[in-house]
């Protein structure tokens, strides 16, 4: 046994002295700070989970994209690829799979007892669920990117503008997604549960965004549906971004890019954005509570 | 008199209808090695989830280096280390990654801390694994860098809860030198439970706690001499002679046993040189034993640990399904 390394005496009997600050919102940033760090250095040391989330967005946009232009060719507007057409939704999705696993690691740090040690540590517990939701948005805006170098395929043009629309919007869809996680992983303690939950959630969610079909000339029952979906607030932006880079004649933009409507009135891009950014902060806030409870 | 470094007055927790814990009082002073003994089940664990402010009490008080659990809980926090029974390590990240989280968590000063990373991490014997992802680690590695990480905050008052509890007997014999090691260097309170009675021998006094009920607190010698007399074995030249020696002299019935003059009787370590003077048979050999930690949780709670345990089984799962429920 490799007991009792041999050290300088004069080492041994001074301890350093630390002074541990009191608590603040330096110390706070500074929590924020290690528990967003630790995100990217697990996903860092998890290749496999990088490279199989992305396998599903890379599905949607090669196989059911080229599978179904032919066939969806004749809906479109000529000059319009169903790849460009799904692209967006298929952006989102990348975030989507990455966003939600990220917050199930919270469910996994329960189980192996790392999330004790975050949570006996002496700051508010607001600091490791913000800094928790900025490092699973982080690394899936990441998953995001790899799509968005992909755009060449879709033919998206590769604007620096809008990448960096793009960037952002992923950057707030993944937020979201990862506070809704966290929500989740507050109140399910099991993994299978809150993967079974999770994965039951996801389809619908992307389904009824709009991430496959126009928003426009939908039944009812569908319309309403997809004005409920939250996703359904992100990917039209996204796709209104997308194609206003596209330099399409008007007609088609309404074909392809209607918007969001209520009623008859047109949502703008701002307040669907800020609809899902105040999902995501209300979200946050429901996770922030649910962690502060002391048993 | 400094303030007590753990004090508990009254404490009571219930979960649902199981009382875990039932109105326990103690003190535990600056720089004391403190046992909390018992059997699983007993009441340790919901305890120190108390004093470590994971949960809170249904009435009673708990001050932990001078500051209330439940009004000054962070205060609490920063002045305590924790090495709990399950491991709370990330197996993802090395040995340094997780002191760096922990520090971060803390504030440990960014000036203070390679050094004082270095010296917690020697202390243990860990300083060459540090770039080791913890996977890789053994569970003896485990432990001491959870107790590395638990001092890395300087803390007032160190918090082992089972610290050796699924480990060998020589990892076991390892991690106390390293705590007894730790007592040495750094000005800390220690507060342990262990349900190894032979490991408790290690504290400076120790609590027994049984049914949610503290039924025996003191230091171990304390402890062992409330229980009964020490065993004296000699070997003499004479045996006979020396067994009618020790009648006539001390009022003592002496009988062979293990082929040694045996007797019983108190205070034996200051009872030899007494027969060393007296005594004119010639002695060879002597030797002294205690009764054991386990005699005295045994007049205590009337049972030993392993039948304590065996039966607060049943009653424990409720307590363990009310702890699951409520995280």
């Amino acid at each position: 046994m490799a007991i009792g390394v041999t050290q300088e005496p004069d080492q041994v009997t001074e301890a350093i002295r630390v002074s541990v600050p009191d608590k603040g919102l330096r110390q706070d940033l500074r929590a924020i700070g290690i528990v967003w760090r630790r995100e990217l250095i697990r996903f860092r040391s998890d290749r496999l989970r990088a490279i199989t989330s992305l396998v599903q967005p890379v599905l949607f946009l090669f196989v059911l994209g080229t599978g179904l232009s032919s066939l969806a060719s004749h809906g479109l507007p000529s000059g319009v690829d169903f790849k460009t057409f799904i692209y967006p939704g298929v952006l989102s999705m990348s975030v989507l799979f990455t966003a939600i696993f990220s917050a199930a690691s919270i469910v996994w740090d329960r189980e192996f007892g790392f999330l004790r040690e975050m949570l006996v540590a002496p700051v508010s517990r607001s600091a490791i669920v913000i800094g928790k939701c900025l490092g699973g948005a982080t690394v899936a805006t990441f998953q995001g990117i790899v799509i968005l170098a992909l755009a060449g395929f879709a033919h998206v043009p590769y604007d620096p503008v809008l990448f960096l629309i793009l960037i952002g919007e992923l950057l707030l869809l993944a937020f979201t997604l990862t506070a809704f996680g966290v929500m989740m992983a507050a109140r399910i303690k099991q993994i299978q549960a809150f993967m079974a939950l999770t994965q039951m959630l996801v389809m619908p969610l992307f389904f009824l965004s709009g991430a496959l079909y126009p928003l426009n000339g939908l039944p009812a029952w569908l319309t309403v549906l997809t004005r409920l979906d939250p996703l359904t607030y992100i990917v039209d932006p996204m796709r209104q971004a997308v194609f206003s880079h596209l330099n399409l004649p008007p007609e088609t933009m309404a074909v392809l890019s209607p918007g969001i409507t209520w009623g008859s009135w047109h949502v703008p891009v701002g307040v669907s954005l800020g609809i899902v950014a105040a999902m995501g902060a209300t979200l946050l806030g429901i996770a922030i509570m649910e962690f502060q409870k002391t048993e | 008199m400094t303030e007590p470094a753990v004090l508990v007055d009254g404490l009571v927790k219930r979960y649902g209808e199981v009382e875990a814990v039932r109105g326990i009082g103690f003190e535990v002073a600056p720089g004391e090695t403190f046992g909390f003994l018992g059997p699983n089940g007993a009441g340790k664990s919901t305890t120190i989830k108390i004093l470590c402010t994971l949960a809170n009490p249904t009435s009673g008080t708990a001050r932990v280096a001078g500051y209330d659990v439940v009004k000054n809980r962070d205060t609490v926090r920063r002045n305590i280390g924790l090495v709990f029974q399950d491991t709370t390590l990330d197996s993802y990240l090395t040995g340094e990654q997780n002191l760096r989280f922990h520090a971060d968590l803390y504030g440990v000063p960014r000036a203070q801390l390679p050094q004082r990373m270095r010296q917690v991490l020697e202390m243990v014997g860990l300083w060459d694994r540090r770039q080791a992802v913890v996977a890789t680690y053994s569970g003896g590695m485990k432990r001491r860098l959870e107790i590395a990480r638990g001092l890395l905050h300087a803390p007032r008052v160190l918090f082992l809860d089972e610290p050796t509890v699924g480990l060998d007997p020589q990892t076991r014999s390892s991690i106390w030198e390293y705590i007894n090691d730790l007592k040495q260097r750094e000005d800390i309170t220690i507060f342990l439970t262990t349900h190894y009675m032979d490991e408790a021998e290690n504290c400076d006094r120790i609590a027994i706690i049984d049914h949610g009920k503290i039924v025996a607190i003191d230091t171990p010698e304390q402890l062992k001499a409330s229980v009964g007399k020490d065993r004296v074995q000699i070997a003499t030249a004479d045996d006979p002679a020396a067994i009618q020696e020790i009648k006539d002299r001390f009022a003592i019935d002496a009988a062979m046993h293990e082929g040694m003059v045996t007797f019983n009787v108190e205070s034996g370590e200051q009872f030899v040189p007494r027969l060393f003077a007296e005594l004119t048979a010639q002695i060879k050999a002597v030797s002294v034993s205690r009764p054991s930690l386990d005699d005295v949780f045994m007049s205590y709670t009337g049972k030993t640990i392993r039948d304590a345990e065996a039966t607060a089984g049943d009653r424990n799962r409720a307590h363990v399904m009310a702890f699951r429920r409520g995280r």
